[in-house]
């Protein structure tokens, strides 16, 4: 099975290959786009194909020995540059090949990305039903998204991930702008692209740094390489600490952290399960994946560990309590998974890489349910996103209620769902382990009570309470159809059963965790001492946890369902703190005002500088030139041609031959002409430069 | 077959003449303007058949001078008095940017087919005229025949703007012209000082490139020669601060004079620096590099940002290239082995990236006669095909990876990187990578996104077949780039080598030479 490894990603470029160019020539042609189940059965299939090989290479992985546990195959020779001489003294050749590996943290990626993906794709034949002309231009972008998404977290080096980081970027930029006639989807776009560069710009410093310092950018030599160079933590900040920095800025962009998140709000403008699978399940926990997969390099950087928990855990406060007021559905979710990636990256900043990566998996069920359910709401009622225009949905569309509830208590941490488990092992461990700190624990503790909050504030203002649907909606409002529902019911089963993977100590074996061990737990392991504290104070922990986040829900209730008046008098009691919040602390409106209009103003004044400064040297010398030949064209005739023509008085016959020499008058302009922008052109550089 | 490889170079150089023959003597009339379309294009459509044997014999040991290493190397007296050759013969370098030429050449031939109506024959004689000059500054390995060229090609180009341009068009070739006369006639005196220095070492009157890079020039002349040829070839890349004749050229040269003069005119600079400036005088260019550095660094984030805020796509596209050549230039002069190869393969990249971004913008030029960004907006639904070619060479541009700019890029910064010294340039490059995504995709958005505002756009027509014609090649040469860039990279390994040698001897030796070998 392993051979055919290469396949998971190339089918679905196949896909995409096949829609995009069918599609295309079909519309060029005939004017008329592609058939619909033509569409879906080479998008859908192609990725279901993916997840069946990915099962069948997890199943071939799982069979090995732990320590065996990791294949590469090289595919092609990518890259074949000249030599460069590595920090060591050491002459390596710039020599890259496209490569893959899989391993116990890829194959759990490709089981996520592809499951669900292929459910979400599924989801999307209902989705997109309506639309007619773009129908096989969204397929064939799911299809690209997923080739490179499975390309990043399949590469063996960091070149070739970074080919699929901009890869899932491009696919992002597309699917975000797929809604073309919207202005609105098309700044959105532009934004997360660009956006997304500037973390790259990180990305991609670190990727030179890497080579430049180990003469190789393949995983397997980097990470041995950092072992033998840097056996040791850094302690004072090094070369090491900055490639990691570097890395995490590439990770802060792709997976939304301060103070990169803005492009992922803006985001939800493309259709709802683009924000499913690329923004919430599957592209924005890249970061976390790349992070995770650097722990060689990160277990050795202990500052930039402290910045990466401490950005994690600030950016899950903050877009946490920007969720809680937010009207729009899917902003909720969007601030939410902001919130829940700034989680994981605290948990990959206390070291528990694992508790991270279990959390992305678990979130990724979850947070895609949640928002396909928001897609089956939207839909219904005509793509209404407001949530003051919604309420006492739950007898129309009740499965969406009940998947959509499932979620809801998951990521709430309620006790025996996914989120529960997984949030509460980054809790403990950012108690626990030596990297950690009381202070992210008790950050933590709070937006999880937070998180309760503002989802069920979300369940109840959509599917509690009284109807509050526009009129033109309201008589048609109806449960969405089953290829949609479907997918919520095997996400919701998954979103309450996967937990089960990830038992803390306490309860039993943590198989997740233990599976993962070989890709990374050995480089915290041989770098601190790990404390070891009692299964009492871990179960105390998390009582505490639970009393916060039933709290969370009670308040909830309390105000969106019991006194909502109560809910309005404390808007207005703290009406400036509620607009501050409100608009996202004008976070957008400052990033204009600082960044994207004075790079706008310096773009207006260098090109205004450049017409009339630096052109006008050129257009000055020319000038000067003109000027000069002018007035020795006007010296030869009222001096030189007088004084001819004083002799001519006297000597008639020889100032008639002289003249005939004044024809010459235009050679030695244009003579002037290039003698005089040679000089002012030198003088100027002379001058200037 | 023996006579036609043996003089290869000069067939493939001189042949875009016979069309210009042909069409001389074609009965006039405008009648005749269809079958004289026919020839230039199928002229120039042989001319790129005719020099692909350069890369299928291109390791043939027959034909590589045992001495230089160079290629189909051809040599004659041509002015005995003055020790002028006329000496043809080219390496890895010369043979991608040659093949780039003679590829592009029909590209804009082609690309013309509907949008010269008038003086149809002058139009398609000036082309293949340019082409031979293109070629022949490639080719030349003796400098005075490098320089005639090099001039000869100035003439074209200058007739085809100002016959055939816009508006402005007679401000701008004169602009144009004149701007590189000045650029040359610095050329001419560096050429001249270095003949007559090889003269008094070597007691040969002689103009051979390659026996004057073997000298050895002490630095106060090196350096003064350095700095006249600096700016001949500054002005024609352009570096900033000698930029300012491109966008105006440009925007009133016809489409096809735009995209030969992107993609293949403004490499000859580039390409004088490498084959020149960096052999020869390697001590200078040492001397010079922290301003040259700052040049061109101040050129990729300059050009990107005055970029940002034009209203014409032409000059867009335009200022992009000053941004672009920036990265050259940064490969070039830092001229380690990995930035070297990433600035010569930067320069194919962008003539095919830039290229086509001309071609994308003379189409909607050519339906709706105006090239401001305002006038567009939502013809991605309108134009299906036209909008997936016009994405894929923005990815391009911007340097997406699987696509041409990547490489190069990526190569050009990862060979800044790596030497201490300057690492700090390769970040300010990086920079630019973020603002080329910036301008570009905003450029991409105001045209193709968005409500369609304007009525007359609506039933613009797609792309037709001639027109996918120009691009299919530049498409498949964009990807086979990104993705293999090996074929590529494998020719430019030795000559590069040679010429980091002479400018950082020792630092890169013993050369990796299995690495190179070739399968």
């Amino acid at each position: 099975m392993l051979e055919y490894l290469w396949l998971i990603p190339v089918l679905p470029l196949l896909g995409f290959a096949v829609n995009g160019l069918v599609g295309l020539w079909k519309v060029s042609r005939t004017g008329k786009p592609q058939s619909k189940p033509f569409v879906y059965s080479v998008a859908c299939g192609s990725v279901f194909l993916a997840f069946s090989l990915a099962v069948g290479c997890f199943w071939s992985l799982i069979q090995l020995d732990p320590h065996d546990r990791i294949i590469e195959q090289d595919l092609f020779t990518w890259i074949t540059g000249g030599a460069v001489r590595t920090m060591s003294g050491d002459l390596a050749n710039l020599h890259i090949n496209w490569g893959m590996q899989l391993d116990p943290l890829s194959a759990v990626m490709i089981l996520v990305v592809t499951g669900v993906g292929f459910l979400i794709h599924v989801y999307a034949i209902g989705y997109m039903a309506d639309d007619e002309e773009g129908f096989y231009r969204f397929f064939s972008y799911m299809n690209l998204f997923m080739f490179m998404m499975l390309t990043l977290v399949l590469s063996n080096n960091f070149l070739v991930m970074f080919v699929g980081w901009e890869g899932v970027g491009l696919s992002s930029y597309l699917l975000i702008g797929y809604y073309i006639h919207k202005k609105s989807a098309g700044d959105a776009a532009k934004k997360a692209f660009v956006v997304n560069r500037i973390g790259d710009f990180g990305f991609i410093i670190a990727i030179m740094m890497i080579f430049s310092y180990f003469g190789t950018v393949d995983f397997t030599e980097v990470f041995e390489g950092v072992e033998a160079i840097f056996p040791t933590p850094e302690l004072m900040w090094g070369p090491l600490s900055w490639i990691a920095l570097l890395l995490f800025v590439g990770a802060m962009g792709k997976s939304a952290q301060i103070p990169l998140y803005v492009w992922l709000p803006d985001a939800m403008e493309g259709p709802t399960p683009v924000s499913a699978l690329i923004h919430a399940a599957t592209m924005v926990t890249a970061g976390v994946y790349m992070v995770a997969r650097s722990s060689a390099i990160y277990s050795r950087a202990p500052d930039v560990l402290l910045i990466v928990a401490g950005i994690g855990i600030f950016t899950a406060l903050v877009a946490a309590t920007i969720a809680m007021f937010q009207q729009d559905i899917k902003k909720v979710l969007a601030y939410s998974t902001v919130s829940q990636l700034g989680y994981m990256f605290a948990a990959l900043g206390v070291g528990a890489v694992a508790a991270g990566v279990f959390h992305l998996m678990t979130h990724a069920f979850f947070k895609a349910l949640l928002f396909l359910g928001s897609g089956s709401v939207i839909v219904a009622l005509h793509h209404e996103q407001d949530m003051r225009k919604m309420g006492g949905l739950k007898k129309y569309l009740p499965t969406t209620w009940w998947t959509m509830g499932i979620a809801t208590l998951a990521i709430a941490g309620v006790p025996g769902l996914s989120g529960f488990f997984s949030k509460d092992e980054i809790l403990w461990r950012s108690f626990s382990n030596p990297q950690g700190h009381i202070l992210i624990w008790i950050v933590g503790v709070l937006v999880a009570g937070m998180t309760a909050f503002y989802m069920m504030r979300m369940m109840f203002l959509t599917f509690h309470g009284e109807e509050r649907l526009l009129p033109k909606v309201a008589h048609h409002v109806q449960e969405s159809p089953l290829v949609m529902t479907v997918p919520l019911m095997i996400l919701a089963v998954g979103s309450a059963i996967v937990g089960f993977l990830g038992l803390p100590a306490w309860l039993g074996p943590n198989i997740f965790e233990h599976f993962l061990e070989p890709a990374f737990a050995t480089h915290y392991q041989a770098t601190e001492e790990v404390h070891h504290y009692a299964h009492s104070t871990e179960i105390l922990l998390t009582v505490f946890s639970v009393t916060l986040a039933a709290m969370g829900i009670y308040i909830a209730y309390y105000f969106f369902i019991r006194h909502k008046e109560k809910s309005t008098w404390w808007v207005e009691k703290f009406r400036g703190v509620h607009q501050l919040v409100y608009n996202k602390y004008y976070v957008d409106e400052t990033y204009d005002l600082l960044f994207v209009n004075r790079a706008k103003d310096t773009g207006r004044f260098l090109s205004a500088f450049d017409s009339n400064v630096v052109d006008g040297f050129v257009n000055g010398s020319a000038t000067i030139t003109r000027i000069s030949a002018w007035i020795s064209g006007q010296a030869d005739i009222h001096i030189v041609d007088r004084i001819v023509n004083l002799i001519a008085e006297i000597f008639e016959y020889s100032s008639s031959l002289l003249r005939k020499v004044q024809t010459g008058l235009v050679q030695r302009y244009a003579l002037f002409f290039v003698i005089g922008i040679i000089l002012v052109i030198s003088l100027y550089l002379y001058l200037g430069v | 077959m023996s006579f036609f490889m043996e003089n290869i170079l000069t067939i493939v150089c001189f042949f875009p003449l016979l069309g210009v023959a042909l069409i001389v003597v074609w009965p006039k009339g405008k009648e005749h303007d269809q079958s004289i379309k026919w020839i230039a294009n199928l002229v120039a459509l042989i001319g790129f058949f005719i020099s692909l044997p350069l890369i299928t014999e291109f390791n043939n040991v027959q034909y590589i001078d045992s001495e230089t290493g160079m290629r189909f190397v051809f040599k004659a007296d041509w002015i005995p008095t003055i020790g002028a050759q006329y000496s043809f013969g080219i390496d890895g370098i010369s043979m991608l940017l040659i093949l780039l030429t003679t590829l592009m050449g029909f590209i804009a031939i082609l690309s013309s087919w509907t949008a010269v109506t008038e003086r149809v024959r002058e139009y398609y004689c000036y082309f293949l005229l340019l082409q031979v000059g293109m070629l022949g500054v490639f080719m030349a390995l003796d400098f005075f025949l490098f320089y005639v060229f090099w001039e000869v090609m100035l003439v074209p180009m200058y007739f085809i703007i100002g016959v055939w341009g816009g508006p402005r068009r007679l401000y701008a070739a004169i602009k144009f012209f004149l701007y590189t006369l000045a650029g040359s006639v610095l050329l001419l005196l560096g050429i001249l000082a270095l003949y007559f220095y090889q003269h008094s070492v070597t007691g040969v009157w002689s103009f051979d490139v390659l026996a004057m890079q073997q000298l050895n020039i002490p630095m106060g002349l090196q350096t003064w020669i350095f700095l006249a040829m600096f700016f001949g070839f500054a002005i024609k890349v352009p570096m900033f601060p000698f930029h300012t004749w491109l966008p105006d050229a440009h925007v009133e040269a016809p489409t096809a004079g735009s995209v030969i003069l992107a993609a293949i005119l403004l490499k000859m600079g580039t390409y004088g620096f490498v084959r020149f400036s960096l052999p020869i005088l390697p001590e200078a260019t040492m001397f010079f590099l922290y301003p040259l550095l700052v040049l061109s660094v101040i050129g990729i984030i300059y050009g990107a940002l005055v970029a940002m805020m034009q209203k014409d796509m032409k000059k867009l596209v335009a200022y992009s290239s000053v941004s672009h050549l920036g990265f050259c230039m940064l490969g070039v002069f830092v001229a380690t082995p990995v930035a070297l190869e990433g600035g010569i393969l930067q320069m194919i990249n962008h003539g095919v990236s830039t290229g086509a971004l001309f071609l994308i913008v003379g189409i909607i030029y050519e339906r709706r006669h105006t090239r401001m960004i305002a006038d567009f907006g939502g013809l991605s639904l309108i134009m299906p095909v036209y909008a997936t070619v016009f994405l894929i060479m923005t990815l391009s541009s911007i340097g997406m990876p699987t696509l041409n700019g990547f490489i190069g890029e990526f190569m050009v910064l990862q060979g800044v990187f790596a030497d201490p010294t300057y690492r700090l340039w390769a970040v300010w490059g990086a920079v630019g990578i973020v603002l080329g995504a910036a301008y570009m995709l905003w450029l991409y958005q105001r045209v193709m996104f968005g409500k369609l505002e304007h009525e007359e756009n609506r039933n613009l027509p797609d792309l037709n077949w001639r027109e996918m014609a120009t691009f299919v090649p530049l498409i498949i040469l964009a990807f086979w780039i990104g993705l293999y860039p090996k074929t590529f990279l494998d020719y430019l390994h030795e000559p590069v080598n040679q010429i980091v040698e002479r400018v950082r001897p020792n630092e890169f030796s013993p050369l990796p030479a299995q690495a190179f070998l070739r399968e």
